[in-house]
């Protein structure tokens, strides 16, 4: 694999062509915020934490850095005023769901989020998709998934494979930022299939 | 019928559908466009056909159902003989009409008058609504039948594809559209050719060409009056395209709720199909092309180019970023050149006519004619076609008629959802992509909404933004919680609940949605937002601080 050099924050960052900004600017040591991604998945550029500025032949853009190519002589800003702004606003967007997610009352002190700049809306998921991702990408499953578009779009664990595959796995809490896929999973088994618990924890004969 | 094997054999047969026609028998094309349709346009053309058929077959008397004419406002349309516009035609005024006509009259009462001088216009080139449009495009809607390829055959339809596959080479064609400066009529106005010669240099030998008629936002209706009234046109411009590009592979992606567009694409898929104008070998040419339709499974946002590509490849209409063209990876990553319906329309003429007669007409940087659906606060709807470069002025006054009620324009309104509204005082801002997307109404796919002076500018923003919220796919943060937040604190304004920092609310939304989203419906989710509150901003700051919902 041929190699690309780069600058990322003034810094010569060296990196495999076909690798994206985000996985440079890691390997540099250099930190960009992201809540949607992972490494043992597909990119996919829903949060929109990770943007950063790119200046190409001295045209500026902004783009997800977990998404774009790495290019020769590519210069990446991680920080400026503008993507400060639009890091802050998805965060108090994302806070009017989900205010006390570690995770994000974390990044909000970073970029000065007010958690109370917009109407609350305590659905407590942030639609991140690790969880659905990860179900479907490494396990298989697809016991999770999205369902609804829009402002309505919501996760849902599918009754019929949930009963089947998530009692013996449960993987995807842990990568969950709000443990909303916890607490899905355990309303869908009190709802469809109850009683689960109850057997599994029973003392063996 | 045997397929036709060449050029030749095209113009032959031509002629013979020319040569049984005789131009001297009267002939009423009645429209049966959508909203002639739900006028109940069928009954008019079913009384027609029965007035026909007493005169007996030897009258020569026929009656044409055709697409959409285009003043919708003054439907159900009837055009006779020599252009006669007959409007409002109710069933029971077919036998006074067709009686008349065989003896040379015209029945007066149902001719144009205008409202307030009561002048009347008899042919379609004296009636107001039709006489300031160049209609390039829709203008054989009125004889042709969309059922009949011979119908389309006997305006001179595939002779373009001829010339192309005969004449020309597949780079003259590119060259020629390039030249001709056609320049994308979906949205963003991106110049075709060089989307063709991207498309047509990717690496990898299939390639796909793609018609986007998923027409979808409110105030949008002139891509399925063109397509449903003439559909060959735009499959020849397809078909064009597919030769100057190399591809052998075409898709037709639109909705699934337009039955009677659905029945004309396919009947003219099949036709020309029959006629060897589709499919393997055309006219002999040795060139084969197919083409599939698809359907949207019902929400808008399948209109966005990646986002139709992946509805194709059977997955979830979600777009995914661009960072690399759809021209070079598209549909299964295959290089997929997408043009909306009325881009492909354009195409023919351009073979046809060359582009510097299209280079002609237009102005410096928006080239040909522009559709546009006419709606709102105007005297006159309906689907209008002008030059690129006609004054909004022309467009609303003299082809709209002007404001119902004898009010005043407050605002034009360009784009749909993802558009923007500017003040009538500018309302001699030239019909231009350029000029109005400085202004910040920019053409979009060419819907424009009229606002009288009674409209509520705060209420015109929350109304789009409902619709998106409901049309996001809701992947990317920005796009669904901006959304949702600022139809939040609209609503509230709305309802004389505003607060104090909403105006700064609005801006850092709008600011970090029209950045940050993925697809471009997010990204231009707010420019309605962004151009009331460069125009309109008093009229939100006094809502705000009135605190009532009472302007």
């Amino acid at each position: 694999m041929s190699e690309v050099v780069m600058q990322i924050d003034g810094k010569e960052v060296k990196a495999g062509d076909g690798t994206t900004v985000l996985q440079a600017a890691r390997s540099a040591g250099i930190r960009i915020p992201t809540l949607c991604h992972h490494d043992k998945l597909e990119p996919f550029g829903a949060c929109r934490m990770c943007m950063v500025e790119v200046e190409v032949r001295g045209r500026k853009n902004y783009v997800v850095s977990c998404l774009y190519p790495v290019a020769k002589d590519l210069l990446v800003r991680t920080r400026s005023e503008r993507v400060d702004k639009i890091r802050r606003v998805i965060l108090e967007e994302l806070l009017a769901h989900a205010p006390n997610s570690p995770e994000l009352v974390a990044l909000a002190a970073e970029y000065g989020a007010d958690r109370d700049r917009f109407d609350k809306d305590p659905s407590f998921c942030i639609l991140c998709g690790l969880c659905v991702r990860y179900c479907a990408e490494v396990k298989g499953k697809n016991a999770v998934d999205f369902i609804e578009r829009g402002a309505r779009r919501e996760i849902s664990f599918i009754p019929e494979i949930a009963a089947k595959e998530c009692w013996e796995c449960q993987e995807c809490f842990a990568l969950c930022p709000t443990s909303y896929a916890q607490a899905a999973y355990f309303l869908t088994e009190a709802l469809a299939f109850p009683g689960r618990r109850k057997k599994a924890s029973a003392p063996s004969a | 019928m045997n397929r036709l094997q060449s050029a030749a054999e095209l113009e032959n047969f031509r002629a013979g559908i020319l040569a049984a026609r005789d131009p001297a028998k009267p002939c009423f094309a009645v429209c049966a466009g959508a909203a002639c349709d739900g006028l109940d346009s069928a009954r008019v053309a079913s009384a027609f056909e029965a007035e026909v058929a007493k005169l007996g077959p030897g009258a020569g008397v026929e009656v044409r159902v055709t697409g959409c004419h285009g003043y919708c406002e003054k439907g159900p349309n009837v055009v006779g003989p020599h252009d006669i516009c007959y409007f409002e035609v109710k069933p029971e005024d077919a036998p006074e009409i067709v009686a008349r006509t065989v003896d040379g009259e015209v029945v007066e009462r149902l001719v144009y008058a205008h409202p307030d001088t009561g002048e009347k216009a008899v042919h379609m080139a004296d009636v107001p609504f039709y006489k300031h449009q160049t209609r390039l495009l829709i203008g054989d809607n009125t004889r042709i039948d969309p059922m009949r390829i011979d119908d389309y055959l006997a305006v001179g339809g595939y002779a373009a594809l001829a010339k192309a596959l005969f004449q020309m080479t597949p780079d003259q064609v590119l060259d020629e559209v390039k030249q001709a400066n056609l320049r994308g009529r979906g949205g963003g106005g991106f110049p075709a050719g060089q989307k063709w010669e991207t498309a047509k240099n990717a690496p990898g030998e299939e390639k796909y060409v793609i018609v986007n008629a998923h027409e979808g936002e409110p105030g949008a209706f002139m891509d399925r009056a063109l397509f449903t009234g003439n559909p060959h046109k735009v499959l020849e411009g397809l078909i064009i395209g597919a030769w100057a590009i190399g591809s052998h592979r075409g898709f037709i992606y639109t909705r699934h709720d337009a039955p009677q567009l659905i029945k004309h694409i396919e009947t003219a898929l099949a036709q020309a199909e029959g006629y060897g104008l589709l499919g393997e070998n055309i006219l002999g040419s040795g060139f084969d092309f197919r083409v599939e339709v698809h359907f949207d499974v019902g929400i808008f946002v399948s209109g966005e180019s990646s986002a139709l590509m992946r509805s194709i490849e059977g997955n979830p209409p979600e777009p995914r970023p661009k960072y690399i063209r759809t021209s070079v990876a598209g549909i299964w990553d295959k290089p997929s050149n997408l043009n909306n319906v009325e881009t492909w329309a354009n195409v023919p003429q351009i073979i046809s006519r060359g582009a510097d007669w299209y280079k002609s007409i237009g102005t410096e940087g928006s080239k040909g004619t522009k559709l546009v659906s006419l709606s709102g606060n105007v005297v006159n709807s309906g689907v209008v076609e002008v030059p690129m470069g006609t004054p909004l002025r022309k467009i609303v006054y003299d082809i709209g008629g002007g404001i119902p009620g004898g009010k005043a324009a407050k605002a034009v309104h360009f784009g749909g959802p993802m558009g923007g509204s500017i003040p009538a005082s500018l309302i001699d801002a030239p019909l231009d992509f350029d000029e109005l997307a400085k202004l910040g109404a920019p053409i979009g796919a060419g819907g424009l909404l009229v606002m009288d002076e009674d409209t509520d500018m705060v209420d015109v923003a929350r109304y789009f933004l409902e619709f998106l919220t409901n049309e996001s796919c809701g992947k990317c943060v920005p796009c669904r919680e901006g959304m949702r937040q600022t139809l939040k604190v609209l609503t509230n304004i709305t309802k004389g609940k505003g607060r104090s920092g909403d105006i700064a609310r609005l801006e850092d939304l709008s600011d970090v949605t029209g950045a940050a989203c993925l697809c471009a419906l997010g990204r231009t989710a707010s420019d309605p937002l962004k151009s009331m509150l460069r125009y309109f901003r008093d009229e939100y700051e006094t809502r705000i601080a009135g605190g009532s919902a009472v302007r």
